[in-house]
């Protein structure tokens, strides 16, 4: 194994790895309040969420929930695989976590486009002369599936910073924190997506 | 440095939560097929709620960390349960 710092160099995981699920925890919050949003008015217009949530496809939720559960595995894996030194099971595990996370973006995309086509998007006619309940549920929707999209994004860009630093050695079996931080971001994102997908798609 | 006593989880017990997560999706999506009007709500998110601990306790390695960190993500989860009890108790009886 080569020594990149001959200098001793100090690195505090455990604090790094506790700011981080501080980090982790405003997030948490950031979600919560669309959450609660979403239960206030889910309670309100029962009736109008039921029928709006209804025009969601349940299978490409279901899809994505697939997705985001294997990416999740496949990152854990990686951590394992620099934890035991192995360097190129932990760079093809991060690929292959870089690519479930595309293949997510990409239902996604044809999601919400689909929905477009309907017109159904924030500001439209379509959405201007539905119920005041159904208005809110796809306001909701966009917002807390955009918000979610913008993090796995931010999620992907992290996995390939981390890409590049396994390559480059500054991520190996001694100093792995960056990836545990980044893993911990991604787990993040599927915890939002484990109760997003029941509350938008499932409970129609 | 080095991590001290580092904590590794294997590729099988990882590749076992996958598992058991996929298995909780599927008995969720079945279970909502049913109507059961405000019990599938509760059921949902009961299902959901399990699945999050599992991530958080195993893939998260929640269960290789100290006492302090996990009384602290414990903490946050209850103080996000309360907001929402207080916000509906207040809404329901204002």
């Amino acid at each position: 194994m080569s020594v990149h710092n001959t200098h001793s160099e100090h690195i505090d995981s455990e604090t790094g790895k506790l700011g981080m699920w501080i980090f982790l925890f405003t997030e948490l919050f950031l979600f919560g309040g669309l959450f609660l949003v979403y239960a206030v008015f889910r309670a309100k217009y029962s009736a109008e969420f039921h029928l709006a949530a209804g025009e969601l496809n349940a299978f490409i939720g279901t899809m994505n929930t697939v997705f985001l559960l294997f990416s999740s595995m496949t990152v854990a894996m990686s951590l394992t695989a620099i934890q035991k030194g192995d360097r190129k099971l932990a760079l093809f595990l991060v690929f292959v976590t870089i690519l479930l996370a595309g293949l997510f973006m990409v239902n996604k995309y044809f999601e919400w486009s689909h929905k477009f086509e309907y017109g159904i998007y924030p500001g439209s006619e379509v959405l201007k002369n539905m119920s005041h309940g159904e208005l809110l549920f796809f306001g909701l929707y966009y917002m807390m599936t955009g918000l979610h999209a913008l993090h796995v994004l931010v999620g992907m860009v992290l996995l390939s910073i981390n890409v590049v630093k396994i390559r480059s050695g500054s991520v190996n079996s001694d100093h792995y924190l960056m990836l545990e931080n980044s893993a911990l971001y991604w787990h993040l994102v599927d915890l939002i997506w484990i109760f997003l997908f029941p509350l938008l798609y499932l409970i129609t | 440095m080095k991590h001290e006593d580092k904590h590794i989880s294997s590729y099988s017990s990882l590749a076992i939560v996958l598992a058991v997560l996929l298995l909780l999706t599927a008995f969720s999506v079945w279970i909502t097929g049913f109507h059961f009007g405000a019990f599938t709500v509760a059921v949902a998110l009961i299902i959901a709620s399990v699945k999050v601990a599992t991530v958080l306790i195993n893939f998260m390695h929640l269960k290789f960390e100290n006492l302090f960190l996990r009384l602290l993500v414990t903490g946050v989860f209850v103080m996000f349960a309360l907001v929402v009890i207080l916000t509906f108790v207040d809404y329901y009886f204002r």
